[in-house]
């Protein structure tokens, strides 16, 4: 099955995927980076039919972080953040609950999968409408608990202004220098107690110098702003992380049942044969098993959450700053702002953090003996 | 015989001939218009009548109703830029009067101006000098303004007030008076919603400490956003939201309104759509059930917003565009729109009897006031400012530093072009 | 033990794949497919009405948007206000759904066609792709898959500026064409690896035994891999209609109003000024019932494209 003929068959029958996606893709990523160090919309003719379009280098990129304008960003990228975390969280939390529920086969277990599953056969916007209803400050699940008598919570779903977890923008260096070497260190002992000594070293001396960096050296004194500015978890996000996990938990929970439901039953047998309650069973054999599968949840849920767009678009608006992320600024930015260079340089952080999370797993794709 | 026959044959291609040029000479307007807008919803009806009017005048244009809707105008907004962008113009366009036309669209080039229709149809004297200046540059004139609509207007209920012993304030003091004793019965003294609903409260606290002639001033840079003056709005500002809802952000305009609506809230400043909501959907009756009076401080000035239709350069179709916009302008049309719409013609000849008792209250203050432009609905400054506004804002909401917003203002006003 | 088991299970990718190869292997090569389990021994007493109560409790709470979604959508406008949110409507209101259904038949239409068309058109895209990749490797193509896969997680709006001026210039732009040659585009890195990792598990000497002389490309696929592909063809399709009949940011921006889609008309009735819920929740039914109704009798088709394209949300 290598004739030249065929070969050629292949390639040809490939092609125009090939080239489509080259041109839809990675043809238009380029533009859009190529905008991004521009200064497309800082004079009047932005929507020009040639608009006069400079090169400014990182400029755009260097003002979202530090300029003194560019605060909703900030907050912005500190909200996708917690929303990534606790979305990725309950929802795999949550997911391992039901899936574990599900592998008791109780009576009327396809009812309950179903149930468990449906929400993610909807589209972002009915549930973003849904959940805008549902979350009402004086009705919905705020006022859930007079139908058993009791007083109504008075929650401020998606427009809470409080603001835990607050931090200082300027220490920001900082504490990243700081989660390197925690990683580092982290990576470092786990090879060390393999007695991988090598590999370990290869760990251990960018987090030495790292901690040389952020203790003695500039990293630590390094403030991207010349004065304090908070940040921190707004509590608004709460409503949108309790949709967005009502929508995607049923989907961790089928991954991990599939997971669950490969483990084959002698593994189990054995471990109960050796005494382990159930309990132990799920501790010492299930769970460790399906760590893996978390992985993948984690890649999948993870970008999901860092582009989440229409929901919260759906839900509280675009204008609702305590609940805003990335994407909808990249929006505002852009089409209302008429700032392209600027939302472009935003669109390409989004991008650069999605690519973070997947190129990983796509390299692992490359691995020998996968995929031809 | 065959000469007849041939003469006949003659005279009947003659006939043909000219009345085949008269055909055309007064043949009537055909071809398509697109019409881009974000009316939907309960805008929709009376822009559907305005196109039923046209297409009763020019029976054989093709109308083409291009309404994008969402997220308040920003999906339309994304939509109408690129394809600006692309080279790919509507006929015309939706676009409130003023800066947001101007500061996106003039500026960029991309706009024809309108001298010539607005002399053929002498508007410039049935339209107020003020609003005319608002929709020019040294330039020209560059939309036909449908409607308008007044931003300083504050709502009440009149049975509700009685009821709690209040009067209406004519000033922020008179209010910040009676405010701490409608707190103390559990009422809201002023009700809010979403943030553009507190950007909306700000400019009418500003315009009521700058006066007319100040504010102005500011959007041509002749006043620092930094002055004395200017931080005494934002810390009058600060004083007011003290009596406002906590869940304001959450909450749409509709249901600040319903706040007071149902006696929850005294007091609400919001444009006078919100008489169309109360009379249309509500089934209130203005002056009886609901009360008006201008915001706090701006007895005299109308803070006018408007939306307007202009013509783009490149419009595919331009003489349909130009007979849209000669029948926008004209009272017929004006006075079918603006009833249903809940506003009011800029017309100063508009006929008074086919609107409501509030609609005939406001083109009175129109026709007598001191015309200003509202910032929030895109007369005073451009897009690029409004969406920056948004940011200020919210320092100040999460911070209430006086200070910090006026500073953050400034750097905005500058970075954005306000101040050159 | 653990180490071995977790060697079983393979390495993240390795995962992503076992639900999908038992789901839709041809059979025979499944391992530990859920019928050759033995059942678990039922569970009796205090566990099994707690672990019941839970399920039960958990399945309640899961079901209560949609209680208040049908409950709002069946009362009249004045019926609703948010203290009475919960009761069911003493009368049902079926008027909402009448104005609704009138908003949205013409773009039920648009959204029908563009559906079906782009999720056959993908499909059969992917499918060739597919067995590309997976049957005949050539220079490069073990870099194709990965570089492939990265369109469907980029950030739509990163290139919604740029696409839009494309389809302008190649005329496509407001109409059904050009939205489904957008969704067929970037539906492909996800159909392409579906087909990819249906196919894998083809073994090469079914396909070599039909081998006898060159030029086989086509034969072997018409003959042999597409006759085994169906399974694969409704994961793929549900899939993909479910993703495309739900997708928002294309359909708003990429259409003229006389082909938007059905969520754009949804985004239309409850976005912005709308005062009465019924609409907006009525209209919510109507657009989810498509993809409910697929996900309900085709729900074991549905699982499998959830898993198999674990990839994509």
């Amino acid at each position: 099955m290598n004739s030249r003929s065929d070969r050629l068959a292949a390639i040809l029958v490939i092609l125009p995927s090939l080239l489509l996606l080259a041109v839809f893709v990675y043809g238009f990523i380029g533009q859009t980076l190529w905008v991004s160090l521009t200064d497309w919309g800082q004079g009047a003719g932005a929507l020009a039919l040639n608009p006069q379009i400079h090169w400014v280098g990182l400029e755009n990129y260097k003002s979202l972080f530090t300029g003194f304008l560019d605060v909703r960003f900030r907050q912005d990228m500190v909200n996708m953040v917690f929303f990534t975390v606790l979305f990725v969280g309950a929802s795999l939390l949550l997911g391992l609950l039901l899936a574990i529920l599900i592998d008791q086969h109780l009576p009327g277990e396809g009812v309950f999968r179903t149930i468990f599953l449906y929400p993610m056969s909807l589209s972002l916007v009915v549930t973003g409408t849904i959940w805008r209803w549902m979350l009402q400050p004086q009705g919905g699940i705020n006022a859930l608990p007079t139908l058993f008598g009791l007083p109504a919570s008075n929650f401020l779903w998606m427009s809470s202004r409080t603001q835990i977890l607050q931090f200082n923008w300027q220490a920001l260096p900082a504490y990243l220098c700081w989660a390197g070497v925690a990683v580092l260190a982290v990576a470092a002992c786990v090879y060390l107690v393999k007695g991988r000594h090598k590999t370990a070293a290869f760990f251990a001396a960018p987090a030495l110098l790292l901690l040389a960096l952020v203790a003695w050296g500039p990293a630590g004194r390094a403030a991207l702003l010349p004065y304090p500015e908070t940040h921190g978890f707004n509590l608004a996000l709460l409503g949108i992380v309790l949709a967005a996990v009502w929508q995607m938990s049923g989907y961790t929970m089928a991954l991990y049942l599939a997971g669950l439901r490969t483990i084959p039953d002698e593994l189990r047998e054995a471990a109960r044969v050796d005494g382990a309650s159930p309990l132990q069973v799920y501790r010492y054999v299930e769970l460790p098993l399906l760590a893996p599968i978390t992985w993948s949840a984690v890649i999948i849920l993870g970008h999901i959450a860092l582009k989440i767009f229409d929901l919260v678009f759906a839900m509280a608006g675009p204008d609702n700053a305590s609940t805003s992320v990335p994407a909808i600024s990249m929006y505002l930015t852009t089409f209302r702002g008429n700032q392209f260079a600027t939302g472009a340089a935003i669109a390409v952080v989004l991008l650069l953090m999605v690519a973070a999370l997947i190129i990983p797993y796509l390299a692992s794709l490359l691995r020998p003996g996968r995929a031809q | 015989m065959r000469t007849k026959l041939w003469v006949v044959l003659v005279m009947s291609v003659v006939m043909l001939l000219v009345s085949a040029t008269a055909l055309a000479a007064s043949q009537p307007l055909s071809g398509k218009l697109e019409i881009f807008s974000w009316w939907a919803g309960d805008e929709g009806p009376a822009l559907e009548a305005l196109i039923k009017h046209f297409e009763k005048m020019y029976p054989n244009v093709q109308v083409i109703n291009a309404t994008v809707t969402g997220g308040s105008g920003v999906n339309a907004r994304a939509v109408l830029k690129t394809r600006m962008l692309g080279g790919d113009p509507p006929d015309t366009f939706q676009v409130h009067a003023g800066q947001e036309l101007i500061g996106t669209w003039v500026v960029a080039k991309r706009m024809e101006n309108l001298n010539s229709l607005y002399k053929e149809e002498g508007w410039t004297k049935v339209f107020p000098a003020g609003l005319v200046k608002l929709l020019s540059t040294s330039q020209g004139i560059w939309s036909v303004p449908v409607n308008i609509h007044r931003s300083n207007v504050l709502w009440y209920i009149p049975e509700n007030l009685k009821q709690w012993g209040v009067k209406v304030p004519a000033t922020w003091q008179e209010f910040l008076e009676i405010a701490p004793k409608l707190k103390a019965k559990g009422i809201v003294p002023l009700s809010m919603g979403e943030t553009w609903t507190a950007e909306h409260l700000w400019e009418n606290v500003a315009i009521s400490v700058l006066g007319p002639a100040k504010w102005q001033q500011l959007w041509q840079g002749k006043i620092s956003f930094r002055s004395p003056e200017m931080l005494e709005v934002w810390k009058l500002f600060g004083e007011i939201l003290k009596y406002t809802n906590q869940d304001a952000p959450s909450l749409s305009w509709q249901q600040a309104t319903d706040m007071v609506v149902k006696g929850k809230a005294a007091f609400n400043v919001m444009g006078d759509w919100a008489a169309g909501y109360m009379n249309t959907t509500l089934h209130l009756r203005p002056g009886t059930d609901f009360g008006w009076a201008p915001a706090p401080g701006t007895k005299g000035i109308f803070v006018m917003l408007s939306d307007s239709f202009g013509l783009p350069v490149g419009a595919p179709h331009r003489a349909t565009t130009l007979a849209w916009l000669r029948m926008l302008g004209s009272r017929e049309a004006q006075d079918i729109f603006n009833p249903l719409k809940g506003s009011i013609s800029p017309r100063l000849d508009s006929d008074l009897s086919k609107y409501n008792v509030y609609g005939q209250s406001a083109a009175k203050d129109w026709r007598s006031s001191t015309i200003v432009g509202s910032l929030v609905h895109g007369v005073v400054a451009n897009e690029r400012f409004m969406n920056d506004f948004a940011t200020v804002m919210e320092i100040f909401l999460n911070s209430r530093n006086p200070q910090a917003a006026a500073n953050a203002s400034q750097a905005v006003a500058t970075q954005d072009g306000i101040i050159h | 033990m653990r180490a071995s088991a977790q060697e079983r299970m393979g390495t993240a990718q390795g995962t992503i794949q076992a639900p999908e190869t038992q789901a839709a292997l041809p059979a025979g090569r499944a391992q530990a497919a859920p019928a050759m389990r033995t059942a678990r021994r039922p569970r009796h007493g205090w566990t099994f009405a707690f672990l019941y109560a839970l399920v039960v409790l958990l399945a309640i709470v899961y079901l209560i948007p949609v209680y208040m979604t049908v409950i709002t959508s069946l009362k009249a406008p004045q019926d609703i206000n948010l203290m009475t949110a919960w009761r069911p409507p003493a009368h049902p209101y079926w008027a909402s759904y009448v104005q609704a259904f009138r908003q949205f038949a013409p773009t039920l239409r648009n959204s029908l066609i563009l559906a079906v068309s782009a999720t056959l058109l993908s499909a059969m895209m992917g499918s060739l792709n597919g067995y590309v990749l997976a049957k005949w490797g050539f220079r490069g193509s073990k870099w194709a898959l990965p570089l492939i896969l990265f369109g469907m997680f980029i950030p739509y709006q990163s290139i919604l500026i740029p696409l839009f001026q494309f389809l302008r210039s190649v005329g496509l732009y407001g109409g059904l064409p050009g939205l489904i040659l957008v969704h067929v585009v970037y539906g492909l890195p996800i159909t392409t690896l579906l087909f990819h990792n249906f196919y894998v598990e083809i073994p090469d000497e079914l396909l070599g035994s039909a081998l006898i002389d060159g030029a086989e490309f086509f034969k072997i696929y018409r003959w042999i891999i597409l006759p085994l592909s169906a399974p694969a063809f409704v994961v793929v399709g549900i899939w993909q209609f479910t993703q495309i009949w739900n997708e928002f940011l294309f359909a708003v921006t990429l259409t003229r109003p006389a082909f938007q889609p059905i969520t754009v008309a949804l985004a239309n009735l409850a976005g912005g000024n709308a005062v009465y819920w019924n609409l907006p929740m009525a209209g919510s039914i109507i657009a989810a019932l498509p993809t409910v109704l697929i996900y309900i009798f085709l729900g074991r088709y549905f699982i499998r494209g959830l898993l198999a394209g674990a990839l994509k949300g």
